[in-house]
């Protein structure tokens, strides 16, 4: 069997096409990505360091200063 | 005080709750893809449309199950960003290499053939496709492996050194990384547990075809499938889970001590096989009983941890003491739990002068700070510890989980005998009511043992996030416990959309298809 590229394409029209199950599974994924990537990656979840600061060593010193912070505070209990 | 606790948990809550309902998806796929490969084969070997016909109804159901799981684990890589930015950066590339090349290998993989598995039916040729569900079902398991090297590394942190500079751990050697015994052990012993699931998955579906007296053939011919799966899946988990409780003894005594309940360990250590904890028991009583109503298997647990009968299995107050198992399975006096402390808050003075000598631009300190966090790192995540008790998991859930675990185990390796000897000696068994409900019923038993094994896994290794360097209140962001807590309650609601999405869907697509002649409709 040959294939071609006219092939491929033909391949993921026809089967498209002739969804039955696959076209409210479809839906199941473009909603759940509109909202993993549009709404809680945005809104939500944040890339905590990368937001914060502007380069790595400064993220450094911060998880630095955040854990020897949490020395000191177990010390000082 | 009560609002870092309260971050904590919620920060613990929101990460057990997504990594839960992920893990509800992610065996079927495993499982179910090796199915639909085997079905496939015979379709191809015998060339009968009733085989093509067969693949094509579960392959459906695999689908169905991809769709609805398919990303939910990335919501677990946003919140390590933004949940755990600490831990997140003091992994480094270790942790961020086998996601990477999880993402790119296997994911991609997953994902091309899964066009040709749906879209390629006599479009391509036979074989291809059959190539084409089979790199599917490898792909599945080579995405669990990546993921399974990484959380392995946490519970045997190998293969990296500490620098403070980058405030990372740094990969020196990606084999030790990649080829470490926890991983293997684990990646075998989750794979098999999909096996498992898929095959009682299957033989539920079946079992309530047969109780609907539709496609009784069909239904027979997969049942029988199923139970083969299954059985061979369980015998694979029963085996890896022992070369687990090996190293679990070795690497992680204090997870082994709590799935027991055990205090005070003993030579010729029994193995708990029933019994309530005895919840007044506290870390350093030796007078109190653990354990009330207990029914034990004598030598089990020696047997369990070291393959020896006479093994020494220390309990939770040895090993706060320093006793524990060697590599070879010898006992041996290792650091008391108060040392580790002590040599923890060494590790950690050392890392704020280096901090401050960092600052100072003095190299010469800097140097003298490096060697003392060296020498101490091994103990680093004690000194977040106030006193050594702190040390010990939440018994209580590690314990039942663990019960739960081994029991549903049992009970499902009887489940594929019955049905394996139902299918071959006794075929009037399947027409049996009785019969169909016990295999429809094991449907929610079989993911509720799957679950349990995740809880014995995370629950029983803390308080670390990383064993012995990073302890979980250590590795959270310092971020709103309100906000984190929203988080948790928007997840529980999407992703209990998502599960009744996907069984609706599911059962639609059964109690439908199913009124067909599977085998010979041409539009299934």
């Amino acid at each position: 069997m040959k294939y071609s590229w006219k092939a491929i394409v033909n391949m993921y029209t026809d089967g498209f096409r002739s969804m039955t199950v696959g076209r409210s599974l479809w839906l199941v994924i473009i909603v759940k990505l509109v909202i993993i990537f549009a709404i809680l990656k945005i809104f939500f979840f944040p890339d905590k360091l990368a937001t914060e600061y502007d380069n790595d060593i400064d993220r450094a010193d911060a998880v630095r200063s955040a854990l020897s912070r949490g020395s000191e505070s177990t010390f000082s209990d | 005080m009560n609002d870092i606790f309260s971050l904590v948990d919620w920060s613990r809550a929101q990460f057990a709750l997504t990594a839960m309902y992920h893990w509800l998806f992610v065996p079927l796929t495993i499982g179910l893809s090796v199915i639909v490969a085997i079905m496939e084969s015979i379709y191809v070997r015998t060339g009968k449309t009733g085989w093509k016909n067969i693949t094509k109804f579960w392959m459906t159901l695999f689908g169905i199950n991809f769709a609805c799981g398919v990303a939910t684990g990335i919501i677990l890589e946003f919140e390590f960003g933004t949940n755990w930015s600490n831990y997140s950066w003091f992994v480094g590339d270790i942790f961020g290499a086998p996601l990477a090349i999880e993402g790119i290998l296997a994911f991609f993989m997953e994902a091309t053939f899964v066009a040709v598995m749906f879209f390629g039916w006599n479009k391509v040729s036979k074989r291809f496709h059959l190539v084409s569900t089979w790199l599917v079902a490898v792909g599945v398991s080579l995405s669990a492996l990546w993921i399974l090297v990484a959380n392995a590394w946490m519970q045997n942190p190998v293969g990296m050194e500490f620098d403070p500079a980058q405030m990372r751990n740094t990969m020196t050697d990606f084999w030790s990384v990649a080829f470490n015994a926890v991983a293997m052990n684990k990646f075998f012993h989750a794979v098999a547990s999909g096996w498992i699931l898929a095959g009682v998955f299957v033989m539920g579906v079946s079992a309530w075809m047969l109780w609907k007296k539709r496609n009784i053939d069909m239904s027979r011919t997969s049942l029988q499938i199923g139970a083969w799966f299954g059985l061979v899946g369980i015998v694979l988990t029963l085996w890896t889970g022992d070369g687990s409780a090996v190293q679990v003894a070795k690497v992680q005594p204090m997870k082994l001590a709590a799935m027991e309940g055990l205090y005070n360990g003993k030579v010729g250590q029994e193995l708990v096989g029933f019994g309530l904890l005895n919840t007044d028991k506290e870390v350093g009583d030796t007078e109190k009983e653990a354990i009330h109503y207990e029914i034990s298997i004598p030598y089990g647990l020696s047997i369990l941890a070291n393959h020896d009968m006479n093994t020494f299995v220390p309990g939770i107050n040895d090993l706060i003491d320093g006793v524990a198992l060697s590599p070879e399975g010898d006992t041996v006096n290792t650091v008391s739990y108060a040392d580790r402390i002590t040599i923890g808050k060494k590790a950690q003075d050392a890392l704020r002068a280096y901090d401050n000598a960092l600052r100072a631009n003095d190299s010469i300190a800097m140097q003298a700070a490096l060697v003392d966090i060296k020498d101490n790192y091994k103990y680093f995540g004690y000194g977040f510890l106030d006193k050594p008790e702190d040390a010990v998991p939440p018994v209580a859930l590690t314990f039942y989980a663990f019960r739960v675990m081994v029991m549903l185990g049992g009970y499902l390796l009887l489940l594929c005998i019955l049905a394996i000897f139902a299918c071959r000696w006794r075929t009037s068994w399947l027409e049996k009511s009785w019969f169909h409900l016990v295999a429809m019923i094991s449907i929610p038993l079989v993911w509720i043992c799957s679950q349990a094994g995740w809880i014995v896994a995370e629950v029983g290794r803390q308080p670390w996030v990383i064993q012995d360097l990073m302890p979980t209140g250590v590795a959270i962001s310092d971020l709103n416990a309100g906000s984190v807590q929203f988080t948790f309650w928007l997840f529980a609601v999407l992703f209990t959309m998502l599960l009744v999405a996907e069984i609706s869907i599911m059962l639609r697509y059964i109690s439908k298809t199913s009124k067909t002649d599977i085998e010979n409709n041409p539009h299934i």
